[in-house]
Order: structure tokens, then C-alpha cells, then sequence
């Protein structure tokens, strides 16, 4: 849902008298307290707190007092292989979707972008898989790629598939079909997106680029890429940080099924089935740390673009 | 359009047979065939799952996976429609999630337009300061306090303040819910406040109005088309949120939605025996509210995604 851009610029500034301003300050301060106090509460003392957890052995409802082990969880982390087949897991699915995700998205803007009969329809349609909650569209689709489902009967019907196939069971397929799902659920809400991007760029610029002899394929590469840019940029950071962080699809299809876990699948197991708050915290900050790291890839990468 | 070519002297070209076809009505519509294909495979692809929703909510439990598979149910029922609303859970799973995702809603909504109020209205120091934070909550994965939230929500004392156990209750669901929908909220909130036009404003506070008076008299009833915008938003992510409730709640009398739809379990009681065809008609009964309340506000709901996703 979180799809909000760098902060606009501020307001005007007026010309006001000192002591007006003075007071406007401080109502405005006023007025943020609720907002502050519930933001300091719900995520910013628990983050402290999560680091804090990071250091020592805390489990769930352990009758033992809480003791402070410094770097211990970390050490046993770094050699933690289901914790590391965890974020290549992760990643892999990141890649993929992202990937499929704005190719497909950019396309389908594209189309909703030229008008045609049933543009209003099309896009009310799009609107459709970003509403549903994703474990529904999970248990769609989960229904469809049973061995015995419709997408392996299809599949055999035409002849692509020699016979049907249990895509989740497979770990062959199992991270295909994860896939399959997040494309389906997410592709039209970066098409959505996209497309708000195209429509703010000026009509003009096509018709003069026309006069000039430029061909459809020039003014995709010359106008329509660069002056969309930022929305795509917006568009990638986002779903690059919802797939990293990616719990709801993972667990309808696999639970804590081994070799199949995201990131955050291991690290809920591990707080909530098994109780250990302490390392979970470790395993929270870590992928903290990992989401951390593509911000600055993303960001670093928007620099050297726009220059 | 073409300025230039009116002006410049007609030329007189050879024009091939192909490029006269084209240019024909019967050729430009076969011209745009391949897109309308595009158009339709976008379309299949979109709706298909759901098509196939409502064929297995149709189709009795015996039937789904028969082999040949029927595509259209040769015997339709609605019993599947009837097990899940059977189900005790699933009917207080719509109710409970109701309850949470409208109060953290309105709470959010409460709390925020406050809050877009000083920060789309006034500057101040400390203005983009607060305006990163809020950013950078929007994109905080809740998963990073998971432990601590747990921990949290069964009970702990800052100080003299003591925190009530509310474990496994529908309040721990709305406190940690407003993590995401606050923040947002904010966000989204801010930007419409500071399209609104400050000339109404000027003219109440030379007529004497409070901050307050303005707040409430002139600006709310101007932000109604966010505050619907931004409710509807907060509402979906609330509605749809998995992971908090997953591991917050255990008492199936509090599931909310997403949890209610993965616990129906088969008449033999195994978890390996998906009732697809109840599982599949809960999901359409989950759907088709969704879906409505997405037809109808359309245009709110793609005003607030893409606040601000264009100004770059």
C-alpha cells in the first residue's frame, strides 16, 4: 500500500510577524504530539527494544532471567545456512518479481496509456488483485497449481505440459509458483503507477518529436523513458522493499517448509513457533540490514541516472 | 496538427498498394488487432483466477478435481457458500476484521489529519524532519519488531507506566496495525492539505477564527475527498494484514479475515485435506465487498496511490 514519494517542497514561506511565527511553531508542535507519541510508542521504542533483544538469550516466556550474551546471536547467525538459503530464497524471489513486475506493469501502462474502448473498464480491472488480501489471492492461486488443478490440466490440454505437475510440492517449481502469484497480484498496481507517470507527460513533446521525424521507438527511448523516470524509480524502490520483506504468499503455500522460507518466514518461525526472541531479534536486525543496503544501492544508482 | 505540411507545397508521391491499405478503415482496424489481443490476454489474465474462484465455489466438493476437470459445473450447488458460512469462525473472522481495520482506520484518520494539518500548513523547524521520519516509517518492515511487539503486547512497564497484557485480544491487533496506516495516513494526508488553496483560510483567520475553528470549519470539510481517499487505503492494508494477526492471535473466536480463509480444514480434520470448494467460496464472499467498494470509490483510490508517486 505504501506507495508515497520523497516529501514535496514546503509551502510558501509568508511573511509573518515574529511572535505569529513564534506561536505557529508551537502549534504546530501541539498538533503533532498525537502522531509522534503513537509513532515513538508502536515502532520506534520496539526497534530500540528489538536491538536491545538482539543481545541477549530472551525467550518467550522462559521461567530463566533474561542475560546479556553480546555478539553471540550474530556469530551463530553468520553460520546459520538456513538463515542464508533464507535470503537467497529472498532475493532470488526479489529479482524475479521486480523484474516481471515493472517489464509487464510498463507494458500494460502502455496500453491503458493509447486510448481505446474499455479503457475505463481496464482500469478499474487492474484495480481488482491490488484490493484482495494477498493470502486470498495466495489460496486462489494455491487451489489452481495442485497437481490435479486447472493450470496442469490446461497445460496438458495443449499439449505444453507432458503431465500433470504438483508445482508447490516440487521444490523444482516451488519458488516459480510463489512468483507466479506476487507477478498476478502486483503487476497491475505498477501498472497503475506507471501509468500515472505517463499521463503527466506532456502531449506536445510527442506531436513535436512526430513533426521532427521521430519514429515510435525514438520517442519511447528519448521522451517517454527519461520524463517517466521518476515514477519507475519510485515504482522499483517500493516493490523492491515489499518483496524483500515478503511473508504472506510464503507462508499459505509452504508454512515453515525448509529450502522454501523467505527472510521473514524464518525469522517469525523462529520468534513465534520456537519462542527465541532474542536470536529472532538478531535475524529482524539483519534483515533490516539487507532492506538497508538496496535503499542505498537504489539511492546511489538514482544519483549517477540524474546526473 | 500538421502546420508544416499545409504550408510546404504538395508533393505528389508514388503511394504503394500496401500503405493504401493501411490507411483504409478495414486496414487500420486490422492494424490494431494485435493490440486488441494484448487487450484481452491483460483482461483473461487479470480475472482468470477469480473466474476460476467462482467455478470451484459452484462445483461440489466431490466434483473439483475430478478427472476430466469440468470447466463449468455440471451440477452447480451452493453448499459450499452454506459450510462457509457455517463455520463459526469465518462468521466472526468478517466481523472481528471489520472492528479492526474501521477502528484503526478511524483512529489513524483522527490522529493524522492533525498532524497533516501542522505539517501542510504551517513551517516550521523540524517540518522535513518529521516528514522523513513519517517516510521512513511508511517503509519500515514491520517484521524488524516482530519480537519486540510480542513481548510487548504481553505486558510490560515503562517506568510507572504498566502496559496491560493484550495478547491474543483484537486491541493488540489495532495497536500494531496503526504502524502502518499512521504513517501513511500522514503522508497522504499532508500532500492533499497542502493542495487545498490558502486564501479561505487567510480570510477566517482575519475574521478571527482560532487554528482550531479553521481546522475543523474550513479545512475538514475541504479534505473530505482525502480523508475518504486515505480511510479507504488504510482500511484495505488493515483488512488484509497477515502477519500481526498470525502470530497475535490464536483464539479462532479473534481471527480476523486473511487467517479465517488458510483454518477451514476438511470433514476427515486433516490439514492435508483442503476444502477447496468452502475455501473458495469464502474467498468470493470475502471478494465481491472488495471489489465493490473498489468500483465504486475507483477514482479516490487511484488519487491516493499515486499522491505524491508522480512529483518525484
Amino acid at each position: 500500500m505504501s506507495t508515497v514519494a520523497p516529501p514535496v517542497p514546503a509551502p510558501p514561506r509568508r511573511r509573518k510577524s515574529t511572535k505569529l511565527k513564534r506561536r505557529q511553531t508551537r502549534l504546530a508542535w501541539f498538533l503533532l504530539v498525537p502522531s509522534l507519541a503513537v509513532v515513538a510508542f508502536v515502532a520506534l521504542y520496539p526497534l530500540g527494544k528489538t536491538i536491545f533483544q538482539s543481545f541477549t538469550d530472551e525467550e518467550f516466556l522462559a521461567l530463566n532471567p533474561v542475560s546479556w550474551i553480546g555478539l553471540e546471536n550474530y556469530k551463530d547467525l553468520w553460520n546459520d545456512t538456513i538463515f542464508r538459503d533464507s535470503i537467497w530464497t529472498t532475493l532470488k524471489f526479489t529479482v524475479i518479481t521486480v523484474s516481471f513486475e515493472f517489464v509487464l506493469g510498463l507494458v500494460i501502462a502502455l496500453i491503458v496509456n493509447s486510448s481505446f474502448k474499455g479503457r475505463g473498464v481496464m482500469r478499474a480491472v487492474m484495480l481488482v488483485p491490488w484490493a484482495i488480501p494477498t493470502v486470498v489471492a495466495a489460496q486462489m492461486w494455491k487451489s489452481m497449481l495442485q497437481s490435479n488443478g486447472v493450470i496442469s490440466d490446461a497445460g496438458v490440454r495443449l499439449g505444453i505440459l507432458a503431465q500433470p505437475h504438483a508445482w508447490i510440492a516440487d521444490p523444482s517449481t516451488a519458488l516459480a509458483a510463489v512468483c507466479a502469484v506476487d507477478i498476478w497480484k502486483t503487476t497491475p498496481f505498477v501498472a497503475l503507477l506507471l501509468l500515472a507517470g505517463l499521463q503527466v507527460i506532456p502531449n506536445d513533446l510527442y506531436e513535436a518529436s512526430e513533426v521532427d521525424g521521430a519514429n515510435p521507438l525514438q520517442q519511447f527511448w528519448k521522451i517517454t523513458l527519461p520524463l517517466l523516470w521518476p515514477a519507475i524509480f519510485v515504482t522499483l524502490i517500493f516493490r523492491t522493499l515489499d518483496a524483500l520483506r515478503v511473508f504472506d504468499v510464503f507462508y499459505v503455500f509452504f508454512g515453515n517448509r525448509l529450502g522454501t522460507q523467505s527472510m521473514a518466514i524464518y525469522a517469525q518461525s523462529t520468534i513465534v513457533s520456537d519462542g527465541y526472541v532474542g536470536y529472532g531479534a538478531a535475524i529482524s536486525m539483519a534483515i533490516f540490514l539487507v532492506i538497508a543496503l538496496f535503499v542505498v544501492i537504489y539511492l546511489s544508482f538514482q544519483r549517477v541516472v540524474t546526473r | 496538427m500538421s502546420t508544416a505540411s499545409e504550408a510546404a507545397e504538395p508533393v505528389v508521391r508514388p503511394v504503394s498498394r500496401s500503405r493504401v491499405f493501411w490507411h483504409s478503415p478495414l486496414g487500420r482496424n486490422v492494424k490494431r488487432v494485435p493490440f486488441y489481443l494484448l487487450v484481452i490476454i491483460v483482461f483473461v489474465y487479470a480475472l482468470f483466477p477469480f473466474a476460476w474462484a467462482l467455478r470451484c465455489a459452484f462445483t461440489p466438493e466431490g466434483d473439483l478435481f475430478s478427472s476430466p476437470l469440468q470447466y463449468i459445473p455440471s451440477n452447480p450447488t451452493l453448499d459450499n457458500f452454506k459450510s462457509a458460512f457455517q463455520a463459526e469462525f469465518f462468521r466472526k473472522a468478517l466481523l472481528n476484521s471489520a472492528l479492526v481495520a474501521g477502528g484503526v482506520t478511524l483512529l489513524s484518520l483522527a490522529i493524522g489529519s492533525l498532524a497533516a494539518f501542522a505539517l501542510g500548513r504551517f513551517r516550521f523547524r523540524g517540518r522535513s524532519l518529521v516528514m522523513y521520519l513519517m517516510l521512513s516509517m511508511t517503509m519500515f518492515p514491520s517484521i524488524a519488531i516482530l519480537g519486540a511487539l510480542y513481548t510487548m503486547i504481553s505486558g510490560f512497564g515503562i517506568g510507572f507506566i504498566e502496559f496491560p497484557k493484550i495478547y491474543d485480544t483484537l486491541w493488540a491487533l489495532l495497536f500494531t496495525y496503526l504502524i502502518f496506516t499512521l504513517p501513511f495516513t500522514i503522508w497522504v494526508l499532508t500532500s492533499f492539505m497542502e493542495a487545498l488553496p490558502g486564501d479561505l483560510e487567510e480570510a477566517a483567520y482575519v475574521d478571527g477564527a482560532t487554528p482550531f475553528q479553521v481546522f475543523y470549519k474550513v479545512l475538514l470539510p475541504l479534505l473530505l475527498p482525502g480523508l475518504v481517499t486515505t480511510g479507504l487505503l488504510a482500511f484495505i492494508a488493515a483488512w488484509n494484514e497477515y502477519l500481526f494477526a498470525l502470530s497475535f492471535i490464536q483464539d479462532p473466536d479473534k481471527y480476523t479475515v486473511p487467517i479465517a480463509i488458510t483454518s477451514f480444514v476438511g470433514e476427515s480434520g486433516s490439514a492435508f485435506q483442503q476444502p477447496w470448494g468452502t475455501i473458495m467460496a469464502a474467498t468470493i464472499i470475502i471478494t465481491v465487498p472488495l471489489v465493490a467498494l473498489v468500483l465504486v470509490f475507483q477514482r479516490f483510490i487511484l488519487a491516493g496511490l499515486t499522491a505524491g508517486a508522480v512529483k518525484g
